[in-house]
C-alpha cells in the first residue's frame, strides 16, 4: 500500500514578530506569527528570561482573545440607564471632550472628587503619575485585593516578597514548600522551577486545604484549615528554636535578631530598637562589649548581648523570639486542633525543613565581601525554599500569616543563599528606601507626592487632625494603617456611602467591579446604580476603560475602549513591575504588532492626550502644547529623573544600559532584540544581595539605587510597634478608641496568629474558597473560545464528609449561606480537599449579556460567583460603624475568611442569585469559528 | 478495511510524565493553535460562543481522584491524545484506507480527502483519542505534529511538536521509542514507564511515566537526631543559645 504524500516542512508564517503576553500578569516572551498580515499563531519565545520557549494554556489561547467578538469597538455615551447596558457609538472627539468637560472643573475645584483606579494595569507608574499631576490622592491599584498582605510583609520584613520580587533557586532547592493558592503568579516561572525539582527528584510539599494545580503533584499535601497557615508556620518555628536548627550565624550578621529592644514598660520609646543619633540600630560588638551601630566595619554583633543605658534595659530582639516560639503556646500538641494536623505531622516538617537546610547544606566557590568588608571565601547553600501568594494573603490575619513565612525562611538562613530564596533586582529593597504615601489635595495643583508607599508609624498616615481618611478608600487611614497597594475593594463602597466623603467621578481602567473583582456583587450593583433624592445617581460619573464587553461596562456613563494586547505599546518597567530574575535585571516592552482595526485607543494614550487637554504639569510643556503624543513617545521620553526613564535599555544612543539620555530610538532596538532588555548580576555578587557590597555596586551602576543601601533584615517590625505604642497613648497621635484594642493586639511587631475576624458564629461551619484555573488565572474573561470549553461552568466542589452528611448526589445542587446572603449553585464530590472546606473555580460566572456570550452560555446559567456572600464589610456589631472585612494592618481583603453553612435543595433552573441580562454593546457572535489564515 | 506496515523504521512518540503534569493544559491549546493552521482543515468551535461549545481538540486533560489505601487521596492529571499504537484498531477499522499508520515513522494520521467521516475509526480506538471535527466532519487526530518534527523552515531545537515545545514543567518528552539508547526510551526504562491500558492488546508507542509515590511517613525519627532538643528544660534564654550554639559550633 502507498502512503499519502505530504508536506512535511509547509511554510510557518511570513514573518515573526516578538512581543510580550498579557493573557495573565506573568508577562512572558512571545513570537506572534503572522500571515497574510493576520495572528496566526503564538508560541513562546525562547529566548526570554521569563519563559524560556515555553507559553501556558492562556498564552497560546490569546489568539482567541485577540480576536474576541467581544472587543469594543468605538468610544460609547450611556443613553439608557446605568446597568440596562444601552449605549451609542460617539467619536473620540467627543469621548475626549467629554471626559475633559468633567475632569476638569473637579481639577480646578477639588481634585479629590475624582477617583482613578486602575485593576490589573500593569502600567502603574504611568497611571499613578497621571492620578499624582491630577491632583487626587484617590489612586491605587488591584493590589489591595490581592495581595498585598504578601508584598507589604516581604518588604517590611525583609525587604522583597515573591513573585516579582524574588523567587527560589530552583537549579539548587532541595525542598520547596508552597502555601495556599499561589498558581498565577508567577504562572510559567513556577511550572518551570517544580519541572526542574521533579526531574533531579527533590521534593515538594503542598500546604494548602484543596489538592488541586501544583498540590497534585507535590510529594506530600497538608491539607491544612483554613485561615490557619500562620499558626501552623509559628510551630515549625518553635519545633526549630526548640531544637536549635537555627542559623545563628546568619541570624547575628545579616538581620536585627541582635539589635536591642528598649525594654523599659515606662518609656516612649518602649518596645523600639535602640539607635544611635544617626538613627542606625545599635548592636553589642562581641569584640568589645561595647554597642555599635550594625554596620560598623568589622563588628561582630552578639546575640546575647544586653544593654543596659541611661537607666533604660535593652534585649536583644533574639530574646524576645526564644520567649515567644519557645513558649508551649506553639508548640504542635497546642496548635494542632486548630490547625487540623496531627502534632507528629508538624513535628516530621519540622524535621524535614531541618534535615535539608543544615545537613543537606553545601557550599559555593565563591568569594565575597559583605557591607561590614569581611571576604568570605564561599556562598553557604541553604536548599529549602518557599513560595506563597494570594492564598496566605487574603485573611484578616494575612499579614502577621506572610510575616510569620519569612521569620520561618530567616532563622534558617534561607533568604539570598544558594538553594533558598532569591530577590529579583529592582529588590532587594528595604520598606525605609520606598516612598511614604501622600494625600494632601490642592485645587489646580499635582498631588504633593506618590499615592502608595510605605509608612513607619502614626506620623505618616493619611489622616486630618479629626483622624478622618484623606482617601475615599481609607488607605493608611487608622483602619488598616500599613495599607501599601490601597483598598480598591472599599472604593465603591465608601463612596456610595459617603463615608469619608462624596466624590464626582470615578474612573476605572480594566477593573471589572460590577462582577468578579468585588466583593458583595450584587449589592455593589446596586450602589452603581442607586440614586439621591434629586434622581442624580449617587456616584454621579462613571468613565471606564476596557477592551471587552465586560459586566462592569454597563455601569459606566463614558466607555473609552483600549486594544488588545497585540495592538498596544506598554512597557514593563523597573519602575514598576519589572520582568527580572535572580540573576538579571530586565524590562520589556509591548508594540503593535497588528493594527486594529477597529475605532480604539489604548488607554495609556488616552491619558497622554486627556493630560495635555487638562494641563497636566508632566504631560503638557512649557508652552501649554500637549507633551506625549501617545504612550511610545512617553516610554521614549520621559524621565523620571535624570537619566532614569520607563526602559533602562539602551538609552543615550543606544549604548547606555540602566542610566543615560533618552533615546528616541530606544523602542526599535527593543523590537530589534525581541521586545525585552536584560543585564546579568556579576557571579561574585548574585547572592547575598542585601549585604554584599559587588551587588550594591551593580545596583548603583544600572540605576536602581543612588547609593549603596544594605541593611539588616527585621524580625521585630518597627512601624508595628510605634502604632501599638500611639494605641497604649505613648504617641503624639492616637488612635480612636474604637480601634485601640484591635491596633495593640494586631500590630505584635513580632509575627503572630490570631483567629480570622468572621470566625466568630460557628454555626457556619464550612470554610469556602475560590481560586482560578491555571488556564485562565489573572486572564480576561473566560470568553475566549478555546479556554471556555476546558472551564465553562464552574462547581462547587464539597469534600466526602459534607457530602455524605447532605446526601449528596451527582447532579444535586445547594443553597450556601453566609452571615451575609446566599446562593444556590451545583456540586461536585471532591474527596482530596480539607473536610471542612468547600471550593470553587472564580468568575467563571458571567452575567448574561456580557462578553459577547449567548445568554444560555452554562457561565452565565449554571456559573456562579461566590463574591455575592463576601461582605466588603464585618457584620455590624451595633455601634454604627462601618468595619471593613480587611486586614486590620494592610486593609488586604479577606476572601479567605468566608465562612458558609450548605444544605441540599431542589435544582433549580439557573444559579442564584440569577441578575437580568445586560444589553450587549457588541455584535452578536459568529456561530462557529473555523478559523486558518491563508487557506 | 486498511492494513498496518508490518514494521516501521522508527517509533516516534511521546513520553507523558505524571508526576509533573500539573494540569494546567498548556499542551491542550498549543495544540489546537498549531494545527489550527497547519495539517489538515482548522480544529472548529461549533457553537463557539452558546450554550453548548463543541469544538475538536486533538489533546485533552482529565483530571481524575485516586484514594491510596492508605493516606489522603490524591489528584491526577492525565493528558490524552492518540498514543500512536503498534497495532492500532482505528487504522484497520478504516473503510477507506484514510487512516494509516506511517512506514517510517509509525505515526497514525488520517487523510483527510479520503476519510468519510463515518467514526468507525473513534468507535474503534478504547483511548477515545480520535475527535470528529464538529464543522468539516472529517476525523482529526494528533499527528504528532508531523508539519513541526521535520519542518525544515523550523529551527532545529523547534522540530517537535507543540505541546512538547510549550510544557511549562517539561512533562512531555518527544522521541523515538524504538531506539533503546534515545532520551526518551532511557526515560522509560528509568522511571518504570508504562503502556496505557495493556490488556487493549494495541502495543501504544506512547508512555506514560507513573506519579511517584506520595504522603510517605518520614523513614527517619522525626525527633532525634534532627529535632532533639538542645535542652530539657531550657534555662532561660542565654542557656538556650549557649546550647543551640554548642550545636552547631
Amino acid at each position: 500500500m502507498t502512503q499519502p504524500t505530504i508536506d512535511t516542512s509547509p511554510k510557518v508564517s511570513d514573518e515573526v514578530r516578538k512581543t510580550t503576553c498579557y493573557m495573565c500578569a506573568c508577562r512572558c516572551g512571545i513570537n506572534v506569527h503572522l500571515k497574510d498580515g493576520e495572528v496566526a499563531y503564538i508560541e513562546g519565545n525562547r529566548d526570554h528570561p521569563v519563559n524560556r520557549g515555553v507559553l501556558c494554556a492562556k498564552g497560546a489561547s490569546g489568539i482567541m482573545q485577540h480576536l474576541s467578538p467581544a472587543r469594543l469597538q468605538a468610544p460609547l455615551k450611556r443613553v439608557g440607564p446605568r446597568g440596562s447596558g444601552e449605549f451609542e457609538q460617539i467619536t473620540w472627539k467627543e469621548a475626549l471632550e467629554t471626559a475633559v468637560s468633567w475632569l476638569k472643573p473637579l481639577r480646578d475645584s477639588d481634585p479629590t472628587k475624582l477617583a482613578f483606579f486602575t485593576g490589573r494595569d500593569q502600567s502603574q507608574s504611568f497611571t499613578s503619575y497621571w492620578a499624582q499631576s491630577f491632583g487626587t490622592p484617590n489612586y491605587a491599584a488591584h493590589g489591595g485585593f490581592c495581595s498585598v498582605n504578601m508584598a507589604a510583609a516581604g518588604i517590611y520584613t525583609m525587604g522583597g516578597a515573591f513573585w516579582e520580587f524574588g523567587q527560589p533557586d530552583w537549579d539548587r532547592t532541595k525542598l520547596f514548600m508552597i502555601f495556599g493558592v499561589a498558581e498565577d503568579h508567577d504562572s510559567n516561572p513556577i511550572k518551570m522551577g517544580i519541572g526542574k525539582l521533579k526531574g533531579r527528584g527533590a521534593k515538594v510539599i503542598g500546604v494548602n486545604p484543596i489538592r488541586t494545580g501544583y498540590n497534585a503533584v507535590a510529594d506530600e499535601w497538608v491539607g491544612i484549615t483554613p485561615g490557619t497557615d500562620g499558626l501552623f508556620i509559628l510551630s515549625l518555628v518553635h519545633c526549630l528554636m526548640k531544637a536549635g536548627r537555627i542559623d545563628l550565624d546568619y541570624l547575628a550578621r545579616f538581620t536585627d535578631a541582635p539589635c536591642l529592644v528598649n525594654d523599659d514598660e515606662k518609656s516612649e520609646d518602649y518596645g523600639l530598637i535602640l539607635r544611635n543619633e544617626a538613627g542606625k540600630a545599635l548592636v553589642i560588638d562581641r569584640r568589645t562589649g561595647k554597642p555599635e551601630a550594625f554596620d560598623t566595619p568589622g563588628v561582630q554583633p552578639d546575640l546575647a548581648g544586653s544593654y543596659r543605658h541611661a537607666g533604660v534595659s535593652h534585649r536583644p530582639v533574639l530574646h524576645h523570639m526564644a520567649e515567644r516560639y519557645l513558649s508551649n503556646d506553639y508548640a504542635p500538641e497546642t496548635v494542632a486542633p486548630k490547625v487540623g494536623l496531627k502534632p507528629e505531622r508538624i513535628r516530621a516538617i519540622a524535621a524535614e525543613i531541618a534535615r535539608v537546610a543544615f545537613d543537606e547544606s553545601f557550599e559555593l566557590e565563591r568569594e565575597w565581601t559583605d557591607f561590614r568588608g569581611e571576604t568570605h571565601k564561599t556562598m553557604v547553600g541553604r536548599p529549602v525554599s518557599f513560595h506563597a501568594m494570594r492564598g496566605i494573603s487574603a485573611h484578616s490575619n494575612g499579614f502577621q500569616t506572610c510575616r510569620a513565612l519569612h521569620l520561618l525562611q530567616i532563622i534558617l538562613g534561607s533568604v539570598e543563599v544558594p538553594g533558598g530564596f532569591r530577590f529579583k533586582p529592582p529588590y532587594p529593597k528595604p520598606a525605609t528606601a520606598h516612598p511614604k504615601p501622600h494625600g494632601s489635595a490642592q485645587p489646580g495643583k499635582p498631588l504633593d507626592g506618590p499615592h502608595l508607599g510605605f509608612v513607619h508609624g502614626p506620623d505618616d498616615l493619611l489622616v486630618d487632625d479629626q483622624n478622618r481618611a484623606k482617601r475615599i478608600d481609607k488607605a493608611f487611614s487608622w483602619d488598616n494603617p500599613m495599607s501599601a497597594h490601597g483598598l480598591m475593594h472599599m472604593l465603591i463602597s465608601n463612596a456610595h456611602a459617603g463615608d469619608p466623603y462624596k466624590i464626582d467621578t470615578m474612573m476605572l481602567y480594566m477593573a471589572n467591579m460590577a462582577w468578579n473583582s468585588s466583593m458583595n456583587t450584587s449589592q455593589v450593583m446596586k450602589m452603581l446604580t442607586d440614586t439621591d433624592e434629586s434622581g442624580e445617581y449617587v456616584i454621579p460619573r462613571i468613565i471606564y476603560s476596557d477592551a471587552y464587553s465586560s459586566e462592569m461596562v454597563a455601569y459606566a456613563d463614558l466607555i473609552l475602549p483600549d486594544t488588545t494586547y497585540l495592538e498596544r505599546h506598554d512597557c514593563i518597567s523597573l519602575l514598576d513591575r519589572p520582568i527580572c530574575e535572580a540573576e538579571a535585571a530586565a524590562d520589556a516592552i509591548r508594540w503593535p504588532v497588528v493594527e486594529p482595526g477597529r475605532d480604539v485607543r489604548g488607554f495609556q494614550s488616552v491619558l497622554c492626550d486627556l493630560g495635555g487637554r487638562l494641563g497636566l504639569p508632566g504631560f503638557t510643556n512649557e508652552d501649554g502644547s500637549t507633551k506625549y503624543a501617545d504612550y511610545a513617545d512617553y516610554i521614549q521620553n520621559h524621565e523620571r529623573k535624570p537619566g532614569i526613564g520607563p526602559l533602562a535599555g539602551w538609552r543615550g544612543k543606544g549604548d547606555k544600559h540602566g542610566r543615560g539620555p533618552a533615546n528616541p530610538d530606544q523602542i526599535a532596538k527593543y523590537i530589534e532584540n525581541g521586545s525585552f532588555w536584560v543585564s546579568h548580576i556579576p557571579a561574585d555578587a548574585e547572592f547575598y544581595k542585601p549585604w554584599n557590597a559587588a551587588y550594591q555596586d551593580w545596583a548603583v551602576e544600572i540605576g536602581i539605587f543612588d547609593q549603596p543601601t544594605p541593611y539588616l533584615f527585621t524580625l521585630w517590625c518597627e512601624p508595628l510597634r510605634r502604632f501599638q505604642l500611639a494605641a497604649e497613648g505613648k504617641h503624639r497621635l492616637s488612635p480612636p478608641d474604637h480601634l485601640k484594642a484591635r491596633i495593640a493586639e494586631t500590630m505584635d511587631p513580632l509575627p503572630i496568629w490570631y483567629p480570622p475576624f468572621s470566625d466568630v458564629d460557628e454555626s457556619f461551619d464550612v470554610h469556602a474558597l475560590t481560586q482560578r484555573p491555571m488556564a485562565m488565572y489573572h486572564s480576561w474573561g473566560s470568553q475566549n473560545a478555546w479556554l471556555r470549553q476546558i472551564h465553562g461552568r464552574n462547581l462547587l466542589y464539597v469534600p466526602t464528609k459534607i457530602w455524605q452528611a447532605n446526601g449528596f448526589e451527582d447532579g444535586d445542587w445547594a443553597r450556601v449561606t453566609s452571615p451575609h446572603g446566599e446562593i444556590t449553585v451545583p456540586v461536585a464530590l471532591m474527596a482530596a480537599l480539607n473536610e471542612n472546606t468547600v471550593w470553587t473555580w472564580n468568575a467563571i460566572g458571567k452575567r448574561k449579556g456580557a462578553w459577547a456570550l449567548d445568554e444560555k452560555a452554562p457561565e452565565a446559567t449554571k456559573g456562579f460567583l461566590l463574591n455575592h456572600i463576601i461582605h466588603e464589610l464585618l457584620p455590624p456589631r451595633g455601634d454604627g460603624l462601618r468595619w471593613a472585612n480587611s486586614d486590620p494592618i494592610t486593609g488586604q481583603a479577606a476572601w479567605f475568611d468566608l465562612r458558609v453553612r450548605i444544605e441540599k435543595v431542589a435544582a433549580p433552573k439557573e444559579a442564584h442569585p440569577a441578575h437580568p441580562p445586560q444589553k450587549s454593546p457588541v455584535s452578536e457572535a459568529p456561530k462557529n469559528v473555523t478559523r486558518k489564515i491563508g487557506a | 478495511m486498511t492494513s498496518l506496515p508490518s514494521h516501521t523504521e522508527k517509533s516516534l512518540g511521546l513520553v507523558i510524565d505524571l508526576d509533573t503534569c500539573v494540569g494546567c493544559h498548556a499542551c491542550v491549546t498549543a495544540c489546537k493553535g498549531w494545527n489550527t493552521e497547519n495539517y489538515g482543515a482548522p480544529l472548529a468551535d461549533k457553537d463557539a460562543y452558546g450554550a453548548e461549545p463543541v469544538g475538536s481538540f486533538l489533546n485533552r486533560i482529565h483530571s481524575f481522584e485516586v484514594q491510596p489505601e492508605t493516606g489522603p487521596a490524591q489528584l491526577i492529571h492525565f493528558p490524552k491524545s492518540c498514543l500512536h499504537c503498534a497495532d492500532a484498531p482505528c487504522v484497520t477499522v478504516c473503510p477507506t484506507g484514510a487512516s494509516y499508520k506511517r512506514q517510517e515513522d509509525g505515526i497514525v494520521l488520517v487523510n483527510e480527502s479520503d476519510c468519510i467521516g463515518c467514526g468507525l475509526c473513534a468507535w474503534a480506538c478504547p483511548y477515545g483519542a480520535r475527535e470528529m471535527d464538529p464543522v468539516e466532519q472529517v476525523m482529526k487526530k494528533c499527528t504528532l505534529c508531523v508539519d513541526r518534527i521535520y519542518n525544515e523552515n523550523l529551527p532545529e531545537e523547534d522540530r517537535q511538536p507543540a505541546c512538547v515545545r510549550t510544557c511549562p514543567a517539561g512533562a512531555r518528552h518527544f522521541g523515538d521509542l524504538a531506539d533503546p539508547e534515545s532520551g526518551v526510551s532511557k526515560l522509560v526504562a528509568e522511571r518504570g514507564g508504562i503502556d496505557l491500558m495493556p490488556e487493549q492488546g494495541t502495543a501504544p508507542v506512547n508512555q506514560y511515566l507513573p506519579p511517584r509515590p506520595k504522603d510517605e511517613a518520614p523513614e527517619f525519627d522525626v525527633l532525634a537526631p534532627y529535632l532533639e532538643p538542645v535542652a530539657e528544660e531550657p534555662r532561660g534564654f542565654l542557656g538556650w543559645l549557649d546550647r543551640t550554639l554548642e550545636k552547631i559550633g
